[in-house]
């Protein structure tokens, strides 16, 4: 049994006992690994008695789960409604060339924090009024 | 002496953390408390009612001695931001430390959840229905007729769903209320789980909100003894905005795709696992205590006009002076809101226009700013109040381009179950460039010799292009399966109506290259 086939089936124990397991699951897969993969989807299906398309189907339907590794840190900038009125188009281009190739930036939509956007979120670390300025400055202090 | 900082998310993405950990160095006694919602000054500071923002690390050592003038705000409670509120769901904001269970009881906390457990059921949930409570969450159904159609199901396993999958941009009472005070949602949904049988309870948020998910397993845990036997549990979405419709929610909390269903049957018959299922919004398990608690049905009843009841959470967001949470009863104008409450825009430039409902809620023109906040004087104009965010936008706002973001924000988020939501968002998009670029040219397949019934002329003018996005929106409208389909035509149709000059003639370089290569 390999360390991957081994780390999955304790997390499908972990979960087995809840109504509708397979999101938590996903979710503590991903954090494991990074993404959920082909591999991790055969077990997962395995492990609950549903079919890899049932996994696959959940796994690609939502934002949050990625199929391929990026060892990238990932800056998540809100670009919906109301950060828009505060000006956060006005930065993106700044904040892709701080990015370049070293740092992902992902586009979400609401952080919740609609009064003083534009607004950027580093794994759980949320930064508010940000300029051009101070988004590139959190882009490049993402790790 | 006491320094209360704020460790709501909001204050914490402004610097609340480095301002407390600064006050702590002197050897200051830092409170953590939830948020005023005033957040244009956070992060705040209090000490002894007196407050200061937005405060940065330097001015530490004035407010210590009393000074730094320039940011004082005096009493934070005679504040007029704070004083012209009603506060029932948000009370406590503010006011208490939001995990400690201490706190939460001397303020109050608990008061309905006693009460509910000496009354019948069927007793608890008339008097839901006599407050004339409704769904916060946007579509402002009756709370206490729900409960009762879960009540009366004769399946003997029921849920509890709460809705705490605040999608919508410009809203932020869910996360504030999740954050700042867990054991009123706690409360509010052991009473709706007593009212109607149900033995599980769940939470499901987003993603998107780590500290509420936090606030709220960390609150569960210390509340157990108290709503024994009742399991309550927070599950997390995995950014689907369509989650926030409550069948893709529930389908989802299966650890399904957040698929839509067809309603009938209804949640409330056949919901989460198939079996009867309350599914409420955060703000509306929030206002149950409050009513459970003596007379306070009849209180709540006396708040808000016609049949809008009771107080709302108001979100003041985008390009806003003073934004925040302002909790108001029903029938507020827009215009108090936005210029006296809210100050005006931040840039100081003039209001163009103001989002209500989120993203799927209609563009309101400064010359409508007098409809009164309720639901029927919002849908008679064509619009909607939604979850009650309010984004304000300066006259530099582009609107065909807000036009063209909701089309490709439902593009992106549709689930995919329904053709008029699916297919339609991505020809939206399509009809929007074409009128910002001056109309249709005859494609290549058109022009191809065998296609000799095409059309003979240069294809469509934008405003024929006009006519075909607003027979879209229709079908939208009417067709789609849920609010996302289906609300998608507010943003779209009320920025073509009000600032058409946003849509035309847009891109007129771009239709000189069109016909220098056609």
């Amino acid at each position: 049994m390999s360390s991957k086939e081994q780390k999955i089936g304790e997390i499908i124990a972990e979960h087995h006992g809840r109504e509708g397991p397979l999101l938590p699951i996903l979710h503590d897969v991903q954090k494991e690994f990074g993404f959920v993969d082909a591999e991790a989807e055969t077990l997962i299906a395995k492990g609950l008695n549903l079919t890899r398309a049932d996994v696959h189907g959940v796994v690609s339907f939502y934002h949050d789960f990625h199929q391929q590794p990026d060892p990238r840190p990932e800056v998540q900038i809100c670009r919906a409604e109301a950060c828009k009125a505060r000006g956060v188009e006005a930065l993106m281009a700044d904040a892709e060339t701080a990015a370049g190739n070293r740092v992902k930036l992902k586009t979400v939509y609401c952080l919740g924090l609609c009064s003083v956007g534009p607004n950027a979120r580093v794994g759980d670390d949320l930064h508010a009024r940000l300029d051009a300025a101070g988004l590139t400055k959190v882009i490049e202090n993402a790790r | 002496m006491i320094v209360r900082i704020s460790d709501d998310a909001l204050a914490l993405a402004c610097g609340a953390d480095a301002v407390a950990e600064a006050f702590a160095k002197k050897g200051h006694e830092v409170h953590r408390v939830s948020s005023w919602g005033m957040h244009w000054l956070e992060p705040l500071v209090e000490v002894n009612g007196v407050g200061w923002g937005p405060v940065t690390t330097d001015r530490v050592d004035e407010i210590c001695d009393g000074k730094a003038d320039d940011i004082c705000i005096g009493p934070v409670e005679a504040h007029p931001f704070i004083a012209g509120q009603q506060r029932l769901t948000f009370a406590r904001a503010g006011k208490t430390r939001p995990t400690s269970i201490d706190d939460y009881e001397a303020t109050g906390g608990w008061e309905g959840w006693k009460r509910a457990r000496t009354m019948d059921p069927a007793d608890i949930i008339r008097e839901v229905t006599e407050s004339g409570l409704r769904g916060r969450g946007g579509a402002g159904f009756p709370a206490g007729i729900k409960w009762k159609t879960v009540a009366d199901a004769k399946n003997p396993r029921k849920y509890v769903v709460v809705n705490a999958d605040e999608g919508d941009s410009g809203t932020f009472a869910d996360r504030m209320l999740m954050e700042g005070d867990p054991f009123q949602l706690i409360e509010g949904m052991a009473i709706a789980a007593y009212a109607v049988g149900a033995q599980t309870a769940y939470i499901y948020t987003r993603s998107e909100y780590p500290h509420a998910i936090a606030k709220m397993e960390e609150a569960i845990r210390k509340a157990a003894p108290i709503i024994s036997p009742l399991h309550m549990e927070v599950r997390t979405g995995a950014g689907a905005y369509v989650c926030g419709e409550e069948t893709s929610l529930l389908n989802s909390l299966e650890g399904k795709r957040g698929e839509v269903r067809a309603k009938p049957p209804l949640p409330a018959l056949e919901g989460f696992m198939g079996c009867p299922t309350v599914v409420n919004n955060v703000l509306t398990m929030a206002a149950i205590p409050h009513i459970l608690a003596e007379g306070g049905a009849e209180e709540y009843a006396k708040l808000g006009i016609d049949r809008s009841k009771g107080t709302m959470p108001i979100q003041i967001a985008g390009n806003i002076k003073h934004g925040g949470l302002y909790e108001v009863a029903f029938g507020i104008p827009l215009s108090k809101l936005i210029y006296d409450i809210g100050g005006g825009t931040q840039s100081g430039r003039p209001v163009k226009a103001v989002q209500v409902g989120g993203p799927l809620g209609a563009y309101i023109h400064p010359d409508q700013f007098d409809i009164p906040f309720d639901y029927e004087a919002y849908a008679q104009a064509d619009a909607l109040i939604g979850h009650a965010g309010i984004t304000v936008f300066d006259d530099t706002a582009d609107m065909g381009a807000m036009a063209r973001f909701a089309m490709e924000f439902c593009a992106a988020e549709s689930c995919g179950k329904c053709t008029p939501c699916r297919i339609g968002a991505v020809r939206g998009v399509e009809i929007i460039d074409r009128i910002r670029h001056g109309g249709r040219k005859r494609d290549t397949i058109e022009l191809a010799p065998v296609m000799h019934n095409a059309p003979k002329d240069a294809g469509r003018l934008p405003e024929q292009e006009v006519g075909l996005l607003t027979d879209l929106c229709e079908t939208m409208k009417f067709g789609s399966l849920c609010a996302l389909g289906g609300f998608t035509p507010y943003p779209v149709m009320s920025a073509l109506k009000h600032w058409p000059e946003d849509f035309f003639g847009k891109g007129q370089e771009q239709k000189a290259l069109d016909e220098t290569t056609a």
